[in-house]
């Protein structure tokens, strides 16, 4: 198995041109419930972040630290602990060599991927070879959208409805706008994505894509954390039945399908194909395109689907090409008014096989790498796809998709 | 435990009622291998401004936690433990604010009972046990690490180490037991002799390691995960430990090793101390018997030896010279005033460019980043103090102490001049010139025609009147005395002394400056010699006179031997330099009276350009120097090295008393301050004033005790 494995990997390295664009790894702290009672309650966002970026390094150790071009760093709130250009700050106190630059990036929910399409840029323009992109948010110390100071003109020009700053209000107003989607479909499936993730925790295919994490909360000793706190296993259309409806009375979105509230942090390592070459690289996935788009801010949640369309675009491929979905689980409305327009069953198993953002929790500039490696990982599994994109819904009235292409699969480097 | 141990540990329990006690949380951490750790942090819930420290209440805790997991170990509910502390702490040592509170034999027992009670079940739990060293552990701190069956360290633990000797105490938490069987004889007596000794010198993380006294070292960064892993990894049998260092010693080799060791050790600290305080000879004692006993065996000795340290005059001094002197009093000077009334200080003016004035150039502009000008007669001696000063910051850049940038921006700093133009915009200004005081008066009074009407003058004086300095000047509220010792860069004190009409203004000034400095600062009032000369020249004084009486010269200079004073009257003479020592002396007769004697023997050595009254000799031994020998002229009366011991103890004494009486500073501790910090005088001392009541010399000349 190992020795086919190798000579799958060569032969993929072969096909790379100098400038294709790779993903190499990408590993990510357990995700946390925010507030007092959570596991990272007194626990830094840049320390999150440090465990992440260790994690990586450590388990790629034929990348040399000094080698890696830029660490690019998404965090949505950049003051305090996640203040102070944080990638940069991540990189220094990693222990990376002081001649390797950071930077901070933010594009709300989707910064993470942001950094991973802005440093892709770089490395297929020549700029960079190597470099590390990811994301980090402790919502619990940075509450969402603390410190903004929306412009009045928002208001005052109708450029963007006060209400459509709240997310959970855009879930409802997708609710409104696609009113085939029900809270009974939104629940079955949240019920399910809770049930595809105790199963992939169950398979063991989380647990190898985390790194462990000390963490001390006030007034108790250190706790050692290897598995998410958010997961809800076990939870029935009924128990979600009772829940509230915050945003609405009588409305459809709950605590139960939609994304938690949560701290986390996600690192990953892209290279150029002459990178690859030059270290002897495994690439899990090549970056095929990647599109992000914007839709009016009071249904953020319908973003994913121009940014698709604008991906596969550019993809020169028709969604009928794409064997794995990894959609960001901000809210499933917002999943199942996606899958609604391209005709995709909420059950199809291409889609969040291991669950989603909904049972898994969603740190929000973090996600865009969770999806990613989590994807790389669906690849290795299954060579048989060819294609997967990973695709979120983003703050203000956006989405963002990145196609990816499996070196697993026999045709791949056979490009169109 | 019997029903009257658990009694005295109650009873010490209930002495520390308000003890900030250093909690032991415990939660299971599930190893990746499917094991369970149960991972215990020492943590007592402050900031890590507040070392974690072990009380009778935290060690009674940390034990029934212990036999908590122990049932657990027992039932199989865990298949380790290991033990941590909140950030930056392991341990920070025994709580000694408890040990001071002892007060019979009985609780010292007690108390040193209570560390092995808690700290013995780590050895001996049911299960392996780990320390994870993730910083600050000294003393019992680093002995709960050592009771435990492997041991991680951070590369960023500050500090490690068995400071107990240093102390007055001997590691009797079983350290002097496990340290030697754990990295060697010799090794553990670096730790446990060598280094408390010198400075209290301390272990970093990575050197601990690879001294042996850690089976693994990680970075801080993810301390704890790793930590986690070699856990598991040990568990699994997947790592092997090695301790290429740790001895058996039942192996005749090793016990010879032992021995030697332990003599090597011993005249290390006789040649220290002359036998002025029983804690590091007793902590070989222990080390010594210890070789052929078993660990409980040799903890019924530790238990003993604590005992008995706990109530050695020693020990409490220690105490009280560390951590009331040394941590608190020196941090928050007495008599002070408020830190907002001084002037910020941007430019700083030395008359002078000798050695003293150069020293402090080297000072003032490494610690306060400021133009610093230096004036002199003539350009020669200015350019010989640069030469000094630019030497001085090389020596600090090859020494990796001062960066390239850092020694270009001191050097660009540093100006010398031979007119004092370069004063007007200086708001400090400080002399060191001749000790002579018609010379200081001219000195300033040019100074005060150049500078602003605020800024500060000081004088570096050793023993000349200050008010006397001041009497004519234009602004006589802006001097201040601002006296720093030899060699400046190295010695803690700096005296700061004010006249009748120093203002608020140019005292603070000064004090914020000592602070800017890094100096430990006292508040002296005017007087010949402030604290630290008059109390030195006054023992030297007597000795000196005992051997212009008849003493011969060996008798006269080690009869304060069992004081402990870091040298011998006469090596400090020469070290101080026979003219200076002549001079202060004649300044404080004139002061004081006959109480400093002006000695015509010290001037017939001066005359005659000896140097030292001591020379070696072809074996490295002392012998007296021929060239005195030949000028002195000794009377008939010889005095016995008990004589001369209770005749200085009675003059320094009395001439602390009066100098507390005549109000030169607050109170004795200021004075047992400034002989720590200014004098290098022994902490088991407690400086000096707690020695002379206990002693009995304050009683006899002055019939009270300084101290309560």
């Amino acid at each position: 198995m190992s020795a086919n494995t190798t000579t799958e990997h060569e032969n993929a390295s072969r096909m790379l041109d100098d400038r294709d664009v790779v993903f190499i790894d990408g590993v990510r702290t357990p995700f946390g419930r925010a507030g007092e009672k959570g596991i990272y309650h007194g626990t830094r966002a840049d320390d999150l972040a440090v465990k992440a970026v260790r994690g990586l390094l450590e388990r790629n150790p034929q990348v040399p630290a000094e080698k890696i071009d830029e660490v690019s760093l998404a965090a949505t709130t950049q003051t305090g602990d996640q203040g102070l250009t944080i990638g940069r700050t991540v990189a220094l106190l990693s222990g990376i060599p002081q001649s390797v630059p950071g930077y901070a990036i933010d594009r709300m929910c989707a910064g993470a991927m942001t950094a991973v399409t802005s440093t892709a840029g770089g490395i297929a323009f020549g700029a960079y070879d190597l470099v590390i992109a990811g994301g980090v948010e402790h919502m619990g110390n940075h509450p969402m959208g603390a410190g903004a100071d929306p412009n009045p003109r928002f208001v005052s020009e109708r450029i963007v409805d006060p209400q459509a700053l709240n997310m959970g209000n855009t879930a409802e107003n997708l609710h409104d706008r696609f009113p085939a989607i029900t809270k009974e479909r939104a629940d079955r499936y949240a019920v399910a994505s809770q049930a595809k993730l105790a199963a992939a925790y169950q398979n063991q295919q989380i647990q190898p894509d985390l790194v462990s994490v000390a963490a001390k909360r006030p007034g108790e000793g250190w706790a050692v954390h290897r598995v998410d706190e958010p997961p809800r296993p076990g939870t029935t259309m009924e128990s979600l039945s009772e829940l509230r409806t915050p945003f609405r009375a009588h409305g459809r979105v709950t605590a139960g399908n939609a994304a938690g509230l949560n701290d986390g942090a996600t690192a990953a390592l892209l290279a150029s194909g002459q990178a690859v070459r030059e270290l002897g690289l495994a690439p899990k996935m090549r970056l095929v395109s990647f599109a992000f788009a914007g839709v009016a801010p009071d249904v953020m949640g319908y973003g994913p689907v121009p940014a698709t369309e604008k991906a596969l675009a550019k993809a020169g491929l028709e969604i009928q090409d794409i064997g794995l979905f990894e959609i960001n689980e901000a809210f499933a409305v917002q999943v199942l008014s996606f899958l609604d327009y391209y005709g995709i069953d909420q059950e199809d198993p291409r889609v969040n096989r291991y669950g989603g953002a909904i049972a898994v929790g969603h740190p929000l500039a973090s996600s865009g790498v969770r999806l990613m490696t989590q994807l790389a990982r669906q690849f290795s599994e299954d060579h048989s796809v060819r294609y997967g994109i990973t695709t979120m819904c983003i703050g203000l009235g956006m989405g963002g998709t990145v196609i990816w292409e499996n070196p697993n699969h026999p045709d791949f480097g056979s490009k169109a | 435990m019997t029903a009257a141990t658990s009694q005295n540990f109650s009873d010490v329990a209930e002495l520390m009622r308000d003890e900030t006690v250093t909690h032991s949380l415990v939660s299971d951490v599930l190893l990746p291998s499917g094991k369970v750790l149960a991972l215990l942090t020492l943590d007592n819930g402050l900031d890590h401004g507040k070392p974690t420290t072990l009380g009778p209440n935290g060690l009674i805790e940390l034990r029934a936690a212990l036999e908590t997991q122990a049932e657990r170990a027992k039932a199989g509910a865990i298949h380790a433990l290991a033990i941590t502390g909140k950030p930056h702490f392991l341990i920070a040592g025994a709580d000694l604010s408890a040990v001071t509170r002892l007060r019979s034999p009985e609780q010292g027992s007690a108390m040193a009972s209570l560390g092995h009670h808690a700290y013995d079940l780590l050895a001996d739990l049911g299960v392996p046990t780990f320390a994870f060293v993730n910083g600050l552990a000294l003393g019992g701190g680093l002995e709960i690490a050592l009771a435990c069956t492997y041991r991680t360290v951070s590369t960023a633990a500050g500090a490690l180490g068995l400071p107990e000797a240093f102390l007055g105490l001997i590691p009797g938490w079983a350290g002097v037991y496990r340290l030697p069987r754990l990295v060697g004889p010799e090794n553990a007596l670096k730790v446990m002799i060598e280094n408390p000794l010198n400075n209290n010198k301390t272990l970093s993380g990575p050197a601990a390691y690879k001294m042996g006294v850690a089976d693994a070292l990680f970075e801080p960064a993810d301390f704890i995960e790793h930590s986690v892993a070699f856990v598991d990894g040990v568990l699994n049998g997947e790592l092997e430990v090695r301790r290429p260092n740790a001895v058996d010693p039942r192996d005749p080799e090793v016990a010879r090793r032992w021995l030697e060791a332990a003599d090597a050790a011993q005249a290390f600290v006789d040649a220290k101390l002359h036998g002025a305080a029983p804690a590091p000879s007793k902590v070989l004692e222990v080390f010594r018997q210890g070789l052929t006993l078993t660990q409980p065996e040799s903890a019924q000795l530790e238990i003993q030896a604590l005992t008995e340290l706990m109530g050695s005059r020693q020990f409490q001094n220690t105490v009280y010279a560390f951590f009331d002197l040394v941590q608190k009093r020196g941090k928050r000077p007495a008599g002070a005033p408020d830190a907002r009334l001084a002037r910020p200080v941007t430019k700083v003016g030395i008359v002078g460019a000798g050695l003293m004035a150069s020293q402090l150039a080297l000072l003032f502009v490494r610690r306060l980043n400021v133009p610093v000008v230096i004036t002199d007669l003539d350009q020669s001696r200015i350019d010989k103090g640069l030469g000094y000063i630019h030497g001085e910051i090389d020596k600090l850049h090859a020494k990796d102490r001062m960066s390239q940038d850092a020694v270009n921006r001191a050097k660009a700093l540093v100006s010398g001049s031979v007119s004092k133009e370069g004063f007007a915009d200086a708001d400090f200004v400080i002399e060191a010139v001749f000790e002579e005081l018609g010379v200081k008066k001219q000195v300033f009074a040019e100074v005060e025609a150049v500078v602003s009407p605020e800024c500060v003058l000081a004088t570096n004086t050793s023993s000349l009147s200050v008010t006397e300095m001041g009497r004519d000047l234009m602004h006589p509220e802006r001097l201040v005395g601002f006296h720093f010792f030899n060699p400046v860069a190295l010695m803690p004190l700096l005296e700061i002394a004010a006249t009748e009409w120093t203002s608020d203004t140019a005292l603070s000034t000064a004090f914020v400056l000592g602070k800017a400095l890094r100096k430990t600062t006292v508040l002296a009032q005017d007087a010949a010699a402030f604290v630290v000369n008059r109390v030195l020249l006054r023992l030297l004084s007597e000795v000196q006179a005992a051997f212009d009486e008849g003493t011969d010269a060996k008798t006269a200079d080690n009869a304060l031997s069992s004081m402990g004073l870091p040298m011998t009257p006469f090596t400090l003479l020469s070290m101080v330099g026979l003219p200076v020592a002549q001079h202060v002396t004649e300044s404080l007769h004139a002061a004081f009276g006959d109480r400093f004697a002006v000695s015509q023997n010290l001037q017939k050595l001066i005359d005659a350009k000896v140097t030292s009254l001591w020379v070696a000799d072809e074996q490295g031994g002392q012998v007296l120097n021929p060239a005195a020998a030949q000028v002195i002229m000794q009377g008939s009366n010889p005095s016995s090295a008990e004589q001369i011991l209770a005749r200085v103890q009675d003059a320094l004494a009395q001439e602390i008393g009066l100098l507390l009486s005549e109000g030169v500073v607050a109170e004795a501790a200021d004075v047992d301050l400034c002989m720590i910090t200014g004098a290098g005088w022994p902490m088991h001392l407690g400086g000096i004033t707690p020695y002379l009541d206990q002693v009995g010399a304050s009683e006899r000349v002055n019939g009270a005790k300084f101290n309560n």
